[in-house]
């Protein structure tokens, strides 16, 4: 067992491009269901439009970097709009298997062979960075930084400071907006809907807004992701709505912090177990083969989800007070 | 100016006549021989490919070439090559005309034309994957008859799954996202009794459908029933049943790894119905078990007193309580006859796909609860009749859309339901909250 490359590994994915773009989308999420009480099981249909709404107006449109970015967050409010307009007068759990639905219609439409011209079908999509130039708008000149585990080249480094200044600006707006008047509404409308109607506030409007601010956040995941590995349309399945939804619940669904922390826990702890389990299958201390153990650690994490809901609903970091809404 | 109506009959004459004289000449062309095996060898870049079944070269097969300011045709030489010069870098369409293969011979993947692009390379080589196949020339109506049948019986089994899925919402309002998992079970438990323990098939499908009925019992027993003593809301229940769906599907894919495995005979020979519908004998097995298993459901439901039981849960689960109806039994048998029935259409879906997979329910998941969304949640027969909708769209709407989008078609439906009717055909507008 190489314990050495085992923690190098674990604590290299503290802070991953990844771990940030799984954070902001579990940011989305904590908009969604922990503040607003939306149950969208389509975060992964908004992080897949913000991806290839930036890697299609580059490549396709010759947008520059920028420009290809607020497409694509342009797209995730679009996307947020055609969602929530019809939608957010159901109830609860329809609201789930239209969101669940929906992302599948959006990853569908980019895996088809129909546009492969536009979305490079199955392959997905690769190369805009460099010809969008957000490669060569790269501050820091070429070399090595960092030291132990978080050594990066000048590449990484890049997305990773400009991931982790958009995950800033949008835990603090989320922060700014949840102390704020229209925070308090949200979270009435979460608690009793009917309440702030009979207080005479356009209760559609604000879970419609709050759809949205969380959906931007979803595209933003989308975008970082996308600026650090190529646009696939793999990536986007419901297994990845899940896995936001154990992070936000890990760190806890109320709370500014919860999913950004969860996120970190969740992917150091897949990075631990991913190098782990191989190893100790390879030992011969848990009777499986290589292939059975990196199986093994997705079995862990949907009874790791189950757990969690049966016995800490509210997270590591929530209050079980702020979750008597989900009933 | 509409001059397509047929609202001026000298005019439709006019155009039908110019249609004709059109064809005639265009068969005319295609009569003409054009045999050289190489055209434009003189440009800088060209398309080339080889014609070939198993090794075996196959001559005089017309090529056509298209781009943007181009068009060429060859045929293959007697050693199957053809080559085909173009002047410019840009992205061509090769057509194999299949007329001019040998009988019985058709192009299996990607079709007859395909997309090829002189984007990196001078000369790019584009070879067709042909082999023994239908070719592609039935009429429309045949192929809609075609489509209309396979999408019965995928909306049978479809419906097998749906009923379920449906009464475990209306008795416990569950929306079960690991029913997807119950539907692989039963697959992979006839897989698991028919392949390595070598029982017979006619056996193992039975035994699977029990075993698929006890892996019920042991949800409810194990898991579902001390959550619900414990109160877990039902958005945390849906959230659970989530986890269970991943830790279910990830167990599935431990035991039987990522690839495709068969059941045995999976490959029953096909019978010709009139004309050009081709069902195998497994279709028809296929359509008769979801039949009796669908009539005997609803014999349960509608004669049986545990049936009505049922049904008087998922009308009013506290008044059923207060008149004696032991909600946690009924609920108990729900549980088993929905997972009994998902595994039955386990094992036919492995059948009609043909394949098991470790993600296969997974995929179905969605046209799963469209079909019980469409027919109205918890109401078992809309369940039935919103399965055979779906199914019959699914398979009808590739003759109009690619096929590879065939589920978008249901998922909009889905969507589209909840937005119009969102109790759906069946249901009532209570329920909707």
């Amino acid at each position: 067992m190489d314990w050495g490359t085992i923690i190098n590994n674990t604590l290299a994915g503290l802070l991953t491009p990844t771990t940030i773009a799984f954070a902001l989308a579990a940011l989305g999420l904590a908009m969604h269901f922990g503040f607003a009480g939306l149950l969208n099981f389509g975060i992964a249909g908004f992080m897949a439009i913000g991806a290839y709404g930036y890697a299609i107006s580059v490549l396709t449109f010759g947008f520059p970097w920028w420009g290809g970015m607020i497409v694509g967050i342009i797209g995730s409010i679009l996307f947020a709009i055609l969602l929530g307009v019809p939608t957010l007068r159901l109830r609860g759990d329809y609201l789930a298997i239209v969101t669940i639905a929906a992302a599948e219609i959006v990853r569908l439409l980019f895996l088809t062979t129909a546009f492969t011209d536009v979305t490079g079908s199955a392959d997905g999509l690769f190369g805009y960075n460099n010809s969008g130039g957000f490669t060569s708008a790269n501050p820091f000149p070429p070399g090595s930084y960092g030291w132990g585990p978080w050594t990066y080249n000048s590449e990484t480094l890049w997305v990773l400071t400009f991931g982790l200044g958009v995950l800033a600006v949008c835990v603090w707006f989320l922060w700014a907006l949840m102390r704020s008047p229209w925070g308090r509404v949200i979270k009435g409308i979460r608690e009793d809907e009917e309440a702030i109607r009979a207080l005479g506030k356009n209760v559609f409007a604000y879970k419609l807004q709050a759809l949205i601010i969380g959906g931007i956040f979803g595209g933003m995941g989308g975008i970082i992701y996308a600026a650090f590995a190529n646009v696939s349309p793999g990536v986007y399945v419901t297994s990845i709505t899940f896995f936001i939804w154990t992070s936000l619940l890990l760190g806890g669904a109320a709370t500014i912090w919860g999913p950004v922390i969860g996120a970190v826990i969740f992917w150091t702890l897949q990075a631990f177990l991913s190098n782990i389990l191989p190893e100790l299958a390879l030992a011969g201390i848990l009777p499986v083969s290589g292939t059975q153990a990196a199986t093994l650690r997705f079995v862990l994490v949907g009874i790791g989800l189950m757990l969690l809901v049966i016995y800490r609903p509210q997270g590591i970091f929530g209050d079980k007070r702020e979750l008597t809404f989900v009933k | 100016m509409n001059f397509l109506s047929v609202g001026n009959p000298k005019r439709f004459l006019k155009l039908v006549v110019v249609v004709f004289t059109a064809l005639i000449i265009g068969l005319g062309l295609l009569v003409s021989p054009a045999q050289a095996d190489s055209v434009g060898e003189d440009f800088d870049h060209a398309v080339l490919g080889n014609v070939k079944i198993k090794g075996e070269p196959i001559g005089g097969v017309r090529i056509v070439v298209e781009g943007p300011s181009y068009t060429a045709e060859v045929r293959t030489s007697d050693d199957g090559s053809w080559l085909v010069g173009v002047p410019t870098k840009d992205t061509y369409t090769v057509t194999l005309d299949q007329e001019t293969l040998p009988a019985g011979i058709a192009v299996l993947e990607g079709g007859a034309t395909q997309d090829v692009d002189l984007g990196l390379s001078d000369r790019v080589v584009k070879n067709f994957f042909i082999g023994q196949g239908e070719r592609n020339e039935v009429s429309f109506f045949d192929q809609f008859v075609a489509r209309l049948i396979y999408g019965i019986n995928f909306g049978l089994m479809l419906g097998l799954a749906s009923v379920g899925l449906s009464l475990v919402f209306g008795t416990t309002g569950l929306s079960n996202f690991a029913h997807g998992e119950m539907v692989t079970f039963g697959a992979v438990a006839a897989l698991i009794l028919g392949t390595v323990l070598q029982v017979p098939i006619w056996v193992a499908i039975p035994a699977a459908v029990i075993l698929s009925a006890g892996f019920g019992w042991s949800l409810d027993a194990g898991l579902w029933k001390p959550l619900r003593k414990k109160g877990l809301g039902i958005v945390q229940l849906m959230i659970i049943s989530i986890g269970l769906s991943l830790t279910l599907r990830y167990v599935i894919q431990f035991f039987i790894g990522g690839g495709t495995e068969q059941l045995p005979g999976f490959d029953s020979p096909k019978i010709n119905f009139f004309g050009s519908v081709a069902l195998s004998i497994n279709d028809l097995y296929s359509m008769g078990i979801s039949i009796v298993a669908i009539l005997g459901f609803a014999l349960w439901l509608l004669k049986t007193n545990t049936g009505k039981a049922t049904r008087a849960i998922s009308d009013n689960p506290d008044l059923a309580a207060a008149s004696g109806i032991d909600v946690d039994k009924v609920v108990r048998l729900v549980w088993i006859v929905s997972a009994a029935l998902a595994g039955l259409s386990g094992v036919l879906w492995a059948y009609f796909r043909p394949g098991i997979k470790w993600d296969m329910g997974t995929q179905i998941l969605l046209l799963i609860f469209a079909a019980v969304t469409l027919g109205g949640l918890g109401t078992a027969f809309g369940a039935l009749i919103g399965a055979l909708v779906v199914g019959i769209l699914v398979e009808t709407s590739s003759l109009f859309i690619p096929s590879d989008l065939k589920y978008v078609g249901a998922l909009v439906v889905l969507i589209g339901v909840l937005l119009f009717r969102p109790q759906g055909l069946m249901g009532r507008k209570q329920r909707v909250g």
